[in-house]
């Protein structure tokens, strides 16, 4: 064998080895991640998480409001966001196919997918807290809303396009309208698919923190107001996580664990929707 | 005839407003989008007026950051945020491309699924855990997204491109870093700006570890800040008018920075798609 062969195998294996290595080192940051949360978080992880609402420093208590504050919002902003998303992409693969509107609002859909959440919370700070005058639940909710839109219409389009057009076209030969064939043909073909899509969207936002800590702010108590603060997981983790005090830091991370293993049950349930549905994983940056 | 059924043109009039309906519906959806981006846009720009118009291009250029004087400047936490970000790439890039590599040629089959899988889910883990966990999260954070991109176009490359260079005698590294690669580089382009928007805007893990001094330093380990961290740190405690509106022209900023960067990386992702599509 020439040097210059030998020399051209070890850059490969040398090249090869390191790719190995790279993928070991991103496998072990994943369970270094899950292993830190798990020692730390389930350490706090008690019935009174359950039960107690946030304590003062230094005492007793749980996470019961920041949950159910979560669950609020995160439910209502699914509930702005999902219908809105899943019509514009509607529009995007039925009504507006091929036509340079089109081409424009999935280019911009796409700049606002990757958009910073922090300027969502901003936005809708201008828009609603400064009108409403104090911070509230509902604002919270609209950010996580407009933080779902272009999750859901990039999903649903893609699921949306997967229907073969010989569907539409045998309702069409019906003599249904479009709307008709979209609502009784197209969704119901593509229940799963949208299913994946909205199941994308409610992972996105229930790790969001930085679009709810100037709209919903944090609520020390238990409050159910849609028009007043609410606390929140993410914020509470944030403010506990950042104080001296170490039974906030202790529930922030039983909070962080909580939202994880949440987020990631719901990453794998939408794979496993998608692939029951039998398509290509959906492209979802 | 029966008298309960619904004359036929009647129900055709009926479909037809119905359809009529629905087609505005999801045409008004589809613009709110487009409204989106531009509410956005204006409520920022309104929002940090006072601001643009006290200290106008200064605010770009200043490194004062003084809430008692009201003196505002931009420049210590755009410095902050290039940089992390910087950092972050450089962390990065050469990780996700090793996994990108190892996952299109020498993964064994049945692992490819599973190792995607778990390197994507490290992008479903919320942000603000990675910040509780600390260092280097930014590039932990972009990784998933600019290893996800850089598989699939690696995975574009016509098998016959990467056969002809096996029959040429090439190595497996050879053909990677002289054809793959090559062959792919708008979509690695892309997919590296793609992350690097990602880093800038990102907020909540860098606020836990980034500090908040409105200052330059040298040093990469002395406090900094960042926009986003800034704005998260400050904005609820900001008083006074121009100082809210210094943090809103900090989030405008933010705003223009990460659209020209992902919009350049989507239109380039655009035309490669486009090209794909031609073959």
């Amino acid at each position: 064998m020439s040097d210059n062969l030998r020399r051209r195998r070890v850059t490969a294996a040398i090249a090869l080895g390191a790719s190995g290595l790279a993928t070991l080192l991103g496998l072990a940051t994943l369970a270094a991640i899950l292993w830190t949360l798990f020692s730390r978080g389930l350490a706090g992880l008690s019935l009174s998480v359950f039960t107690q609402t946030t304590p003062a420093p230094g005492s007793s208590g749980g996470l019961i409001n920041a949950i159910y504050g979560s669950v609020v919002m995160t439910l209502l902003g699914l509930a702005i966001g999902a219908p809105i998303g899943i019509l514009a992409a509607t529009y995007l693969s039925e009504y507006g196919r091929g036509q340079r509107l089109s081409t424009v609002i999935r280019f911009i859909n796409d700049v606002l997918l990757s958009a910073p959440s922090i300027v969502i919370g901003l936005f809708v700070y201008t828009l609603v807290v400064l009108r409403m005058g104090h911070f509230s639940a509902i604002a919270g909710a609209i950010s996580l809303g407009i933080i779902v839109i272009p999750v859901t219409v990039r999903t649903a389009e893609d699921m949306l396009r997967l229907i073969p057009s010989s569907m539409r076209q045998a309702s069409a030969g019906l003599g249904a309208q479009p709307w008709r064939t979209i609502t009784r043909v197209v969704y119901p073909a593509a229940r799963s698919g949208l299913l994946t899509g909205v199941l994308l969207a409610l992972a996105r936002i229930s790790g969001e923190t930085a679009p709810l800590l100037f709209t919903a702010l944090n609520n020390q108590f238990w409050s159910a107001k849609l028009n007043q603060p609410m606390a929140n997981l993410p914020v509470v983790i944030f403010q506990f996580a950042t104080s001296p005090y170490q039974n906030w830091q202790s529930l922030a991370w039983t909070g962080a664990l909580l939202i994880t293993l949440f987020v990631l049950a719901l990453s794998v349930l939408a794979r496993l929707v998608s692939s029951l549905f039998g398509t290509s994983e959906s492209r979802i940056e | 005839m029966a008298a309960v059924t619904i004359p036929y043109k009647l129900q055709l009039r009926r479909e037809a407003r119905s359809e009529r309906v629905f087609r505005v519906f999801a045409t008004a959806a589809a613009l709110l989008v487009l409204a989106l981006l531009a509410g956005v846009l204006l409520a920022l720009l309104y929002g940090a007026w006072p601001a643009l118009k006290t200290f106008q291009f200064g605010f770009l250029t200043r490194t004062v950051w003084n809430p008692v004087t009201e003196q505002f400047g931009a420049f210590a936490a755009l410095y902050g945020t290039v940089v992390t970000s910087l950092i972050a790439m450089i962390l990065a890039v050469p990780v996700a491309f090793g996994i990108a590599v190892f996952l299109t040629e020498t993964c064994p089959m049945w692992l490819r699924t599973p190792i995607s899988t778990c390197i994507e889910l490290l992008a479903a883990v919320p942000s603000i855990v990675f910040g509780i966990w600390g260092l280097f999260v930014l590039a932990v954070m972009v990784l998933p997204f600019i290893t996800s991109v850089m598989r699939e176009v690696f995975l574009a490359t016509p098998r016959s491109l990467k056969e002809a260079a096996y029959g040429l005698g090439a190595t497996q590294w050879e053909v990677v870093w002289d054809v793959v690669l090559p062959n792919a580089r708008a979509g690695v382009v892309g997919g590296i700006m793609l992350g690097l928007g990602r880093a800038l805007g990102e907020t909540m893990a860098v606020t836990f570890v980034v500090g908040n001094a409105h200052r330059i330093s040298g040093s990469l380990l002395a406090p900094g800040t960042t926009i986003s961290a800034s704005i998260a740190n400050e904005f609820t405690e900001a008083v006074g008018k121009l100082y809210t509106s210094s943090l809103i022209a900090l989030g405008l900023l933010l705003f223009v920075l990460t659209f020209i960067i992902i919009a350049g990386a989507r239109l380039l992702l655009l035309r490669l798609e486009a090209r794909g599509a031609q073959l």
